[in-house]
């Protein structure tokens, strides 16, 4: 099968069982994303599928044939750090680092979500167009956790980074 | 995780001969399938994935109502203008469900199909009826907080997970499946079983069954709904209680009503006891306590999970007088 990554078209055989995350990891050396749980839960793994953010261990990497993955690895441009990237520095939004490609990643999907109007959860009323705040990034992001409780400065550089 | 073959199915009928072979099982966003499996709790001999046919659409039915492809994203149906508007319970109950990324894989379908979050369930080492049937249910004297008051059965406790099938309950969705002997839907409320003495069976899909569409029929009063998840945190976490509800209300009295709730049963529970009891009261908390009431006389509480019935009461007693308002 064949994908393309951070814009690198690979053409891999693979075991069924191999996740994309392993793939990412274990064949192709991109160990930004990280293996926190396993299961779905903590979001270290987040990376962009099809400019989607979406758990890279719940994923078969067999399933995903033509598609398009961005990892934390792909998200600076000819060595400018991405926006979101460069606030997380500046709001110094992590501690001991593990979660951070993951809360960088899950954070472009979901400004792009809101972007395009869907609503969260923190909305509270789902016809209406959502206007992103502190309440609605919080809610949005509980995909993704941190252990050393960085919560405060990772809302802080998301604001920065959506213009807030 | 155990050895499998994986197939694309090319279209439907391919799909549905494919998972015909024994230990087939279809694939949709797979996250609750991939995990299951990492568990060791499934152990399919062939994946066939589903998640490229085209059921990727909201579409109009005649009548009024929507037919959701099997296949659309939770994420982009809790996105659609139509459903925020005319089913806002629905969206709501999306949003309350698992996170963002999640909610980008899991699929419509795979949504309903999702099995129980009960702890032995998952746990390979410990007895399951639901996982290995004859085993025993360790829940029953064991760990079982979060488990069922309603409909449940000596063989087992356990709950369904879904947010989402609690909100298309209370609307009379219905799902429409594909076999060789061709299409048949089934009203969302009968999809899912209560366990008696067949625990394993989730639902009444038959072997081979594909999913392929839930509709939604027209539903006026749908559109002052809401969805209502008490949980243990603020935001990704199943829940302990929720409510779905739609009320219209004129002159002050009850007119139509639609409630079910989730967390409470091996099913989404449709209170159509409430519901009766609502229809042509004054629309207020003494008409709703009773209504409440009535709907959870039938709850049998296990040792440790009492205080749902009282949870229960107050998060639909809450929800219709925010309805009322």
């Amino acid at each position: 099968m064949s994908l393309h990554i951070n814009g690198e078209l690979h053409t891999l055989e693979l075991d069924t069982r191999t996740s994309l995350l392993d793939l990412l990891r274990e064949r192709l050396g991109l160990t930004g994303a990280k293996k926190g749980c396993d299961h779905g839960q903590c979001g270290a793994c987040t990376v962009l599928v099809d400019g989607r953010r979406a758990n890279a261990c719940l994923l078969l990497a067999v399933t995903l044939g033509g598609v398009h993955v961005t990892t934390i690895e792909g998200l600076a441009s000819d060595g400018d750090l991405h926006p979101l990237q460069a606030a997380f520095v500046a709001q110094d939004g992590f501690q001991c680092g593990y979660c951070t490609p993951g809360q960088i990643c899950s954070a472009v999907g979901m400004l792009a979500e809101a972007e395009a109007g869907w609503p969260s959860h923190a909305t509270a009323d789902v016809t209406a167009t959502p206007a992103l705040d502190a309440d609605e990034i919080r809610e949005r992001m509980s995909g993704n956790i941190c252990r050393c409780g960085a919560y405060p400065n990772i809302v802080a550089a998301i604001e920065e980074a959506a213009g807030l | 995780m155990r050895p499998f073959r994986y197939e694309r199915a090319a279209d439907e009928p391919g799909a549905v001969a494919a998972v015909a072979e024994p230990g087939a099982k279809f694939l949709g966003g797979g996250t609750n399938l991939v995990d299951l499996m990492r568990l060791g709790v499934e152990s399919p001999s062939l994946l066939v994935d589903v998640s490229r046919l085209p059921f990727d659409r909201i579409e109009p039915l005649k009548g009024g109502g929507l037919r959701i492809g099997a296949g659309v994203r939770n994420s982009e149906l809790a996105a659609d203008s139509r459903i925020r508007e005319r089913y806002p319970a629905l969206a709501e109950a999306l949003l309350a469900g698992a996170s963002g990324q999640l909610r980008n894989l899991a699929t419509t379908g795979g949504n309903l199909m999702q099995r129980t979050r009960c702890p032995y369930f998952q746990d390979v080492t410990m007895p399951c009826n639901k996982r290995e049937p004859g085993s025993g249910c360790p829940a029953v004297e064991g760990e079982h907080r979060n488990l069922a008051i309603l409909g449940h059965s000596e063989h087992c406790v356990a709950t369904h997970p879904s947010d989402m099938a609690v909100a298309l309950a209370a609307f009379d969705a219905t799902v429409r499946v594909v076999s060789p002997e061709g299409p048949r839907d089934i009203p969302l409320v009968e999809f899912h079983r209560l366990p008696g003495d067949e625990p394993q069976r989730d639902t009444v899909l038959g072997d081979g069954e594909l999913i392929v569409a839930v509709d939604l029929p027209a539903l006026p009063l749908a559109a002052l709904s809401r969805y209502r998840k008490v949980r243990e945190r603020a935001s990704f976490a199943f829940a302990l209680v929720s409510v779905a509800a739609a009320l219209e209300v004129a002159d002050g009295r009850v007119v139509d009503v639609r409630i079910a709730f989730g967390g409470l049963a091996h099913r989404p529970w449709r209170a159509t006891v409430a519901e009766q009891t609502l229809r042509g009261e004054v629309a207020g908390p003494e008409a709703f306590v009773a209504a409440a009431d009535a709907e959870l006389a039938a709850a049998r509480p296990l040792r440790d999970n009492a205080y749902k019935v009282d949870l229960a009461r107050a998060a639909l007693v809450q929800t219709l007088e925010e309805l009322a308002a």
